[in-house]
């Protein structure tokens, strides 16, 4: 129970009540790449803009369990203004943190921490990971 | 009524275990585990093509099971085809027998209530040789019902495609009258029953069905084995779609030949273990009968579903269900969110789309989550289940759901 209580943070339900930067919008340069997880539902959409190298946006759209849209919320928060170099290494960390991989602790996940509990919930690392994987995809060179 | 061997025959409950996701894949009992054991421990050889003793023993022990599955389900020994499941069995009809006698313009009639497995190998087969896919309108509950499934029966049938038991709604489809009917106007019915073996008795010659598909995993028995029934005159004309070892009776540079029904489509190494413990399964549901099993799940299913009904923060999407499947969402919470909940507390239950896709969209959801009840379920099971319900309500209320 105090594992659940964990998984549910009070920033996690915060963010999945009120989701930042959602909503797609129109625009050139924007990289986009959608996500499903057939089986259990979840359906993200994640949109980003780069500029000199820097996340200028990144939007996401989509449903699914609370793990899901919260971490795409956060995701959008964390990217903006960040190095492409700097956010797809946090990117990385995190899928790792979520997957209860050994992480890098010089990068600094900020807001995102507090995805560590998914790491004692196997069935849930998917919906953690999925808007940051396609995120991922949407900074591919 | 519960009979007290029940519950104790599966050594996988223990530990405070609530196993309600009997619809995705059932328990098995010691005598099937220990059937699947003696194969490997003092057999452990290939079947038809030993000529030594052991080999002989798993040739009559694999050759044992399709009687006993004739039997049970009352076709000639030749109607029955192992494969490895439903998926294959229904595959193997549309593959077959439908790229051979489906041609441009005719109809397959298919419901929304179909399982993927159901309905992709026809959806495909369709795209190949043009023919039309139907849907049955369902009732607003999410029934096929006869009158309804008359308004879709044309001169241009050919297929009849349906589930016995819908895995999410747990309705029963009124099979016999929709046969006749796909019958009366010279079209074949192909029945997926893999959730209704598990819970009624099926007699392919009262239903006069033409196909019939099932997996053995789902009724007690062991994974990677399923059963194809087809009429004889059917699979006769059918050819094999998988080609290789066994199924053969003369290979020369120029030509091959192939054996007869059922062992042409029974290609390579087959699941032997598997197929020799489904003869155990079956022997269960001859002791016991399947009445008296679907009885006493309905019992425990009614118990759970009238405790249901009068908590506040349920949405219960097949009240009426025919079978002891509940399928329903806490309001407000997604499904993924739920069923970790009940996880945490080892009740085992299924949150998603089921494989049925088609089903979740006409209900208008995105997901849910679902429990069955079997014959090792009991009420303190039943008990435990709707007092986490209540618990996961007011836990994803506290946390801002
Ligand atoms: C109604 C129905 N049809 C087909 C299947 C597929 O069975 P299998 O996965 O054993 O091939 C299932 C099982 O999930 C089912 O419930």
């Amino acid at each position: 129970m105090a594992n659940l209580e964990n998984l549910y943070r009070e920033v996690i339900m915060e963010h999945y009540k009120n989701p930042r930067n959602k909503g797609l919008v129109e625009g050139l340069g924007y990289h986009i790449k959608h996500i499903k997880n057939p089986s259990c539902g979840d359906d993200v959409t994640i949109q980003t803009k780069c500029n000199e190298g820097v996340i200028e946006d990144c939007r996401f759209e989509g449903s699914g369990c609370s793990i899901c849209c919260a971490s795409a919320s956060v995701l959008t928060e964390t990217m903006i203004g960040k190095k492409v170099e700097e956010a797809e290494a946090i990117a990385h960390n995190y899928l790792k943190m979520v997957s209860n991989e050994s992480i890098d602790p010089s990068i600094d996940l900020e807001e995102a921490e507090v995805f560590a509990g998914v790491r004692l919930f196997p069935a849930r690392i998917k919906c953690a990971s999925i808007s940051w994987k396609a995120f991922l995809e949407t900074i591919k060179k | 009524m519960s009979n007290p061997n029940w519950r104790q025959e599966f050594p996988q409950i223990k530990n405070g275990l609530v196993y309600l996701d009997s619809a995705a894949m059932s328990l098995k009992p010691q005598r099937v585990i220990d059937a699947i054991d003696h194969y490997y421990q003092d057999l452990s050889v290939n079947i038809h093509r030993g000529l030594y003793p052991i080999s002989v023993e798993a040739t009559d022990l694999y050759e044992q099971t399709r009687e006993d599955v004739a039997t049970y389900i009352n076709s000639e020994v030749e109607e029955i085809v192992f494969t490895r499941g439903t998926t294959s069995s229904l595959n193997l009809v549309a593959s077959s027998y439908g790229l051979a006698n489906l041609n441009e313009g005719d109809e397959i009639i298919v419901s929304e209530l179909e399982h993927h497995s159901s309905y992709l190998p026809w959806f495909e087969i369709a795209k190949k040789t043009k023919s039309v896919i139907k849907f049955v309108p369902l009732t607003k509950e999410g029934r096929i019902t006869v009158d309804h499934f008359k308004t879709v029966l044309t001169e241009k049938t050919k297929i009849v495609a349906l589930t016995y038991v819908s895995n999410v709604m747990g309705f029963i489809t009124p099979v016999k009258e929709i046969v006749k009917l796909a019958h009366s106007i010279g079209a074949i019915a192909v029945i997926d029953g893999a959730q209704a073996l598990p819970h009624l008795k099926v007699d392919v010659k009262e239903l006069d069905l033409d196909f019939l598909a099932f997996s053995a995993h789902k009724m007690l028995g062991p994974t990677g084995v399923g059963i194809l029934y087809g009429k004889k005159v059917l699979l006769d004309r059918m050819d094999p779609i998988e080609f290789g070892g066994d199924m053969n009776d003369d290979v020369t540079l120029t030509d091959a030949t192939y054996k007869d029904t059922p062992y042409k489509f029974e290609a390579g190494t087959m699941p032997v273990a598997g197929i020799i413990a489904f003869s155990d399964t079956i022997e269960y549901f001859n002791r016991y009968s399947v009445k008296e099993i679907e009885s006493y799940c309905m019992e425990l299913h009614i118990y759970a579903l009238n405790q249901l009904k009068e908590i506040e923060g349920i949405e219960i999407y097949n009240p009426n269900s025919d079978t002891a499947i509940i399928s329903y969402n806490l309001k407000n919470v997604p499904p993924h969110d739920a069923v970790t909940y009940y996880a945490d507390q080892n009740i085992c239950m299924r949150a998603g789309q089921h494989c049925a896709k088609l089903v979740t969209r006409f209900l208008g959801i995105q997901s849910c989550l679902r429990v069955s009840f079997y014959l090792y379920n009991n009420k303190e099971d039943v008990d435990r289940f709707v007092s986490t319900t209540k618990e996961a309500i007011s836990f994803f209320k506290n946390m801002g759901f």
